[in-house]
């Protein structure tokens, strides 16, 4: 199997910096320090690196953004706020290889002139906070990080900022409004941080993994990063494979592969002998995929936006033939009505709603005008008509899972139980 | 200048205006709650929601920017369905008390609702229940089930004051405005809250239940509570005046008013008022008709005004009345009086509350008048002996001291309330307050503002130049 990403994670000391150092962790820093700023920019657009935290923008792009000549302060920010139900590769990422992120996080930084640069992680997250607050220190006392690093004239400081466990949070403005000492609201961009992001200064937000790509490509080339993958989705992807699988876990594979595949070879196949019923590939933001929809799908951006659905984070869970879809959906429900932010009228009011209809359908209370009132509600939700995504994400499972498994839905509010149980 | 084209109309607007702000002024009617002119874009409300031409996804109208050639819709039906939808999201948690609710009737919700969707709720579930009646401080209180969480009063805390009591706790459906711990709504401009709340979440707690806002009249008005004269909405009902709401006056008070001032209105309905004349017989005041009280003012009058001392007809101005009442007084004196003397008096209160912003420290609406007029005639310093002494409004402690070692001969007072036992005063003349007559001030920058009158005077009140006039006439 081929990786980028986690060929040190059977390490068990991969954590330690000397362990990692012969390994090959900080070797890209010689090269980078040798090269122009906007030449390192240049090499990720090259290698068509794409941002790994759920909407796959380009992460050179990304970084061309920042306005040239600004006389503002730089900052770079890695989204570790990793909140996604499904997903919990980054954690993989921390816990198995943390000064891999962190040599992004220097690559990253001198591509884009910032000198100081904080990891927003996750409240839950302590004890991988605990280990990266030994890496950094790893990495100071190592000259790393720091002033003049590798006496290259560049200086950077990387701090840890623990989340408080809003998953509104993750999204890049929120997590900006948090990193301030303000309330977890997401902003009305246009602005983006990379014009006006944390204290109105230039800013880039990027994902663990996305930044954990970047020692690969440093250290060889564009050209390297492209063999792997598909033209538009280059590189590797890792997935946080759970649910009705044997073998659950994070996998990293290349983009591209097809999702029957993955499950079959990779994952061992459905649990039990039992029948796929359905997958949700990038995380519960998204739709859901029937059994026959996975046989057209591959674990790559267009495959899966092909498919009607997304690649997003790689929260990967596969469902089998005894799942209720009902219930399923009122657990996605349930999330997103907890974490709504309240900013926004449609999605202050929507999440809960929807919600509710779907509770009181799996309770046994539901009217078949329910069915019709959730697609309608929802689609009064998504699409712009609140300040970020957060709505939609909510609402596009919705629509998939009440449209796709629609029959189920019906005979669950005929019986008023589950159909998938006897009594 | 830039064209655009609102609904297929063409417009030409400044460069820089908001879509929002060009619909508005073009009497485009685009529905909205969290924007305020005065506070910064929030964009939270989601209710001005528009379609551009080209554009993908719809856009808040209230921060987007005209540009050359810009195509907005707001009538469409695709447009309609959205604000239809966002109108139902808001009205989906509130509890619907408009029988109960002080907004209603002057509810932008109300108004909204009723402009742009008109469609039933499809909720069938239990509603979100909030406390109902929560005191945010010691003027404002809050039910918290009717808050559509568009934060104008946490921005005008934030923004216009600069003082931050209020945040917005907890999240979704359950979001619940507060006040910081610790703290309370009681910035000197807390009702303003009250005013730019979109629904009937923040309450005065002065007019809460008080009376149902249709049955109000409004006057246009001067707040009279100091020297800035805020341009404010009288509301009033039986003679009764409810409430202040500032009016804007960009130049004088934005759109605003303070505390302070708006509760001034209490006076107008005060239990003090005098609505007849009033004698005093043997050390008492007793009610008489108004022929009484002008037949014994005139007596005590000099017939002739050159036969007494020049100093015996004082009148004293004030800065708390109108120029007209000034005015009067002075004409009339001059008038009767071949060479009458005058004072001044004003409201003095001890530590004054004032800012650099609207409240002023001079207590007094017409200050600027008095001074205006003082180049026309001199001012006394002190009160000549056994005199007859017109007197209006009211006296500082000092001056009815003085007044009374001065022994005159008559005081007759012109009054709109009895402010405390007037042992110094022989006749007592009700005048109307400024909500029951036209009149002018001149505030501090000097700019006249017009009161407007509301109602009749109450009781037998009646105003100063006419009574003035009659006992001249009869002189």
């Amino acid at each position: 199997m081929s990786s980028i990403l986690n060929n040190n994670w059977n390490n068990p000391r991969q954590r330690e910096i000397k362990t990692a150092m012969a390994n090959g962790a900080y070797a890209s820093l010689k090269k980078v320090f040798n090269m122009q700023p906007v030449e390192v920019t240049e090499e990720v657009k090259k290698s068509g690196l794409r941002g790994r935290g759920g909407a796959g923008f380009l992460t050179g792009m990304k970084w061309g953004f920042i306005p040239k000549n600004s006389k503002k302060t730089v900052y770079l920010i890695n989204n570790f706020d990793e909140s996604e139900p499904g997903t919990f590769k980054d954690r993989a990422i921390v816990e198995k290889d943390p000064h891999r992120m962190l040599e992004g996080m220097i690559i990253a930084a001198y591509a884009i002139g910032a000198r100081t640069a904080y990891i927003y992680i996750r409240g839950e997250y302590y004890r991988q906070w605990e280990i990266l607050e030994k890496a950094i220190a790893e990495a100071c006392r190592e000259g790393f990080l720091g002033k003049n690093i590798l006496r290259s004239g560049f200086d950077l400081d990387i701090y840890q900022h623990r989340g408080a466990g809003a998953y509104i949070c993750g999204e890049e403005t929120a997590l900006l409004s948090s990193l301030e000492g303000g309330r977890g609201y997401p902003r009305i961009k246009p602005p983006f941080p990379a014009i006006e992001g944390a204290w109105r200064c230039p800013t880039i937000v990027n994902n663990v993994e996305t930044l954990s790509n970047l020692p690969f490509i440093m250290n060889n080339g564009a050209a390297a990063y492209r063999k792997f993958g598909t033209e538009k989705s280059p590189g590797t992807k890792l997935i946080s494979a759970s649910g009705h699988v044997n073998k659950p876990g994070v996998y990293e594979v290349e983009m591209g592969l097809p999702v029957r595949t993955f499950v079959e070879e990779h994952l061992g196949g459905v649990w039990k002998g039992r029948k796929l019923k359905g997958v949700v590939p990038g995380g519960s933001s998204f739709q859901v995929l029937t059994a026959e929809e996975t046989s057209k799908c591959c674990l790559d951006f267009e495959s899966c936006a092909g498919c009607g659905t997304s690649l997003g984070s790689g929260g990967f869970y596969v469902m089998d033939e005894t799942t209720c879809m009902v219930k399923m959906l009122q657990y996605t429900a349930k999330f997103y009505e907890h974490e709504s932010c309240g900013q926004c009228t449609p999605c202050r009011e929507g999440t809960g709603w929807v919600s509710q209809i779907v509770r009181r359908i799996e309770e046994g209370h539901g009217r078949q005008r329910d069915l019709d009132l959730l697609i309608d509600v929802s689609k009064n939700m998504v699409n712009g008509r609140t300040i970020c995504v957060f709505a939609d994400a909510l609402a596009l499972p919705v629509i998939s899972y009440v449209t796709k498994f629609r029959a189920e839905f019906e005979e669950h509010i005929k019986l008023g139980r589950c159909s998938l149980q006897n009594g | 200048m830039v064209k655009i084209k609102i609904d297929n109309q063409e417009l030409e607007v400044a460069e820089g205006t908001t879509v929002l702000q060009a619909a508005l002024d073009n009497k485009i009617d685009v529905p909205y709650f969290c924007w305020h002119s005065k506070l910064s874009i929030a964009g939270n409300c989601r209710m001005c929601l528009v379609n551009l031409k080209g554009s993908p996804k719809p856009v808040i109208s209230c921060r987007e920017r005209v540009r050359e050639g810009l195509e907005v819709d707001t009538k469409s039906p695709e447009v309609k369905k959205m604000q239809q939808g966002v109108l139902e999201f808001i009205l989906l948690n509130h509890p619907l008390d408009c029988p109960i609710c002080d907004q209603s009737g002057e509810c932008p919700l109300q108004d909204n609702y009723f402009k742009f969707s008109k469609f039933p709720s499809r909720i069938e579930d239990q509603k979100i229940h909030k406390p109902k009646a929560v005191p945010l401080g010691p003027l404002v209180t809050l039910d918290d089930e009717r808050c559509i969480v568009c934060t104008r009063c946490v921005r005008f805390c934030d923004e216009v004051t600069g003082t931050h009591e209020l945040c917005v706790t907890e999240r979704g459906g359950h979001s619940t405005l507060r006040t910081y711990p610790g703290a309370e709504l009681k910035n000197p401009y807390s009702l303003c809250t009250v005013d730019i709340c979109p629904v009937g979440a923040l309450t005065s707690t002065d007019f809460r239940f008080k009376k149902r806002v249709w049955f109000l009249k409004s006057a246009d008005s001067i707040c009279t509570g100091c020297a800035t004269g805020c341009n404010i909405k009288m509301d009033w009902d039986d003679q009764i005046v409810y409430r202040y709401r500032p009016r804007e006056n960009e130049a004088v008070n934005q759109c605003w008013m303070c505390d302070e001032g708006r509760l001034t209105y209490k006076f107008i309905n005060d239990k003090n008022r005098v609505l007849e004349p009033l004698v005093k017989k043997h050390g008492e005041f007793q009610r008489v008709g108004w022929d009484e009280a002008l037949a014994f003012t005139r007596k005590r009058i000099p017939r002739e005004a050159h036969e007494v001392s020049a100093s015996s007809c004082v009148g004293v101005v004030s800065a708390q009345a109108s120029c007209e009442e000034n005015t009067a007084l002075v004409k009339f004196l001059q008038q009767v009086s071949k060479e009458p003397v005058f004072l001044t008096t004003k409201k003095e209160i001890a530590n004054p509350s004032h800012d650099d912003f609207l409240i002023d420290a001079d207590k007094n609406p017409n200050s600027a008048f008095l001074k205006v007029l003082g180049k026309e005639i001199s001012y006394a310093r002190h009160f000549p002996k056994e005199a007859v002494v017109f007197v209006l409004d009211n006296l500082t402690e000092a001056q009815k001291k003085e007044l009374v070692d001065a022994r005159p001969k008559l005081v007759v007072w012109l009054a709109s309330n009895l402010w405390e036992p007037s042992h110094w005063a022989d006749v007592v003349l009700p005048k109307p307050t400024f909500a029951e007559q036209d009149g002018t001030f001149i505030n501090r920058q000097n700019r006249e503002q017009k009161t407007n009158k509301a109602f009749a005077p109450r009781g037998l009140a009646r105003p100063v130049g006419e009574v003035l006039r009659e006992i001249r006439l009869q002189t």
